[in-house]
């Protein structure tokens, strides 16, 4: 079995898209509400849970044949609530200015449902490798989205990607106005709407009868 | 082995314990400088805001050590103290009427006074250091901070549009009586005092650096009101 078998592509790259962790395992929406106002964040946040479930994966991975059955939620919170710690402690110490714009939200990353769902539903069950690349696909696919919804909502709530100013002086003279209401957190949830609509009418299998 | 066994269970739960404690020590021990200095050169890149320098975290250091001339604590009666000002805690000596952190600039050759800010936004803390020329009323410059105010509408006031408005406005009322500068909603005006507009949308916010700024100059007053 090669590294990147065709079974370990769909393990890599599904997440990304038909089986996305957000859009439609509706999962870590907490997160994409909260970070996202402005695009920097958001991608500091994406790489920041791919590392953390990527790593998680690993390890419980690892261990999956050593776990006592009866406490294995537990060491699967201390595995990631170390990693998240570890994380965090990182950011600090070379990306200081995001980690204060995410303040709290590096901790909650603990709480992260896709992390839960992957090292229960995948890394119980599989190769450490195979964990690795679910982890990096569930991070990636998580970040995707969190990514698009920055986007827009930096775009429109204020003008700016990056914190660079893309919207010409000439059309705020000639009357346009950043919406304030995609900077408060409502509006992250309809732009995650709009996306799964959007990804839902693009992928006809999604849809309920 | 019988991983169902409660021995195997306890075993297992406090080895995993006490790894993952060395591991978080041996990480939160081996960063701990980096992250030191980045606090530090944020709290100096605050005071040099403060008085109209704008520092780039690379060379935020040296400007800072070029214009503080001085440093030292106050306390409630104005009198000098012993103490190192940049490191003191200073939400806790508001807290407990400790001595309070006061900073000399020299600004082309002009003495400014930095005098420490801390109150309550609406979600958390907010701080912020505020410049006052040498007759100790009229403020020079601004900066505020904040831990977690809504992005865009009172997270603003860590903004230059927001703190620029404090230029050249004064502490005292033409009596000589202490006034604060009052925040007000945008279009409204206050009575016998100096204000600045608050921010739309971000009204509690506002109040809080309204209530931060009278609350923490009291603690200065004395030193304020003292014969230089």
């Amino acid at each position: 079995m090669g590294l990147l078998s065709s079974k370990n592509k769909l393990v890599l790259f599904s997440p990304v898209s038909k089986n996305n962790p957000v859009v439609v395992q509706m999962l870590g929406i907490c997160s994409a509400l909260a970070v996202t106002a402005k695009l920097e964040p958001a991608i500091v946040m994406a790489i920041s849970v791919t590392a953390v479930v990527a790593f998680a994966n690993v390890i419980i991975s690892l261990l999956r044949n050593t776990i006592p059955n009866r406490i294995r939620i537990i060491v699967q919170l201390v595995v990631v609530a170390a990693l998240v710690t570890i994380v965090s402690e990182v950011l600090k110490a070379f990306a200081y200015e995001v980690n204060q714009q995410l303040s709290v939200f590096v901790g909650l990353i603990i709480t992260n449902c896709i992390l839960m769902g992957r090292l229960e539903a995948f890394a119980l069950g599989n190769g450490p490798w195979e964990s690795f690349l679910d982890g990096v696909g569930n991070g990636l696919g998580y970040g995707l989205i969190l990514i698009a919804v920055g986007f827009f909502r930096e775009l429109l709530g204020s003008g700016t990607l990056l914190g660079y100013s893309v919207i010409p002086q000439a059309v705020y003279e000639a009357g346009y106005v950043n919406n304030g209401l995609m900077i408060l957190p409502p509006m992250a949830l309809i732009v995650v709407a709009v996306i799964i609509w959007v990804h839902r009418s693009r992928n006809k299998d999604l849809q309920e009868q | 082995m019988n991983r169902d066994s409660n021995t195997y269970t306890i075993v297992y739960a406090g080895v995993m314990v006490i790894l993952v404690a060395l591991v978080l020590a041996f990480t939160s021990q081996s960063l701990r400088q980096t992250q030191q200095k980045n606090e530090d050169i944020d709290k100096m890149r605050q005071i040099l805001r403060s008085v109209r320098v704008q520092a780039t975290p690379a060379d935020a250091e040296a400007k800072y050590n070029e214009l503080i001339k001085e440093a030292f604590l106050v306390n409630a009666e104005g009198q000098k103290v012993d103490g190192d000002a940049f490191t003191t805690d200073i939400a806790k000596a508001f807290f407990d009427h400790k001595p309070l952190p006061v900073f000399v600039a020299d600004i082309d050759g002009q003495t400014k006074y930095i005098l420490a800010l801390r109150g309550n936004g609406l979600w958390g803390p907010i701080w912020g250091y505020i410049s006052l020329d040498d007759d100790k009323d009229t403020v020079y410059g601004a900066d505020f901070g904040h831990q977690s105010e809504t992005p865009g509408l009172g997270a603003d006031i860590a903004k230059p549009k927001f703190s620029q408005e404090f230029y050249n406005k004064k502490i005292f009322n033409s009596a000589g009586e202490f006034t604060s500068i009052a925040i007000v909603k945008p279009g409204k005006t206050a009575e016998g005092r100096d204000y600045v507009d608050g921010i739309s949308g971000g009204t509690i916010t506002s109040q809080g650096v309204n209530q931060m700024l009278y609350d923490s100059l009291s603690g200065y007053l004395k030193f304020l009101t003292a014969k230089n």
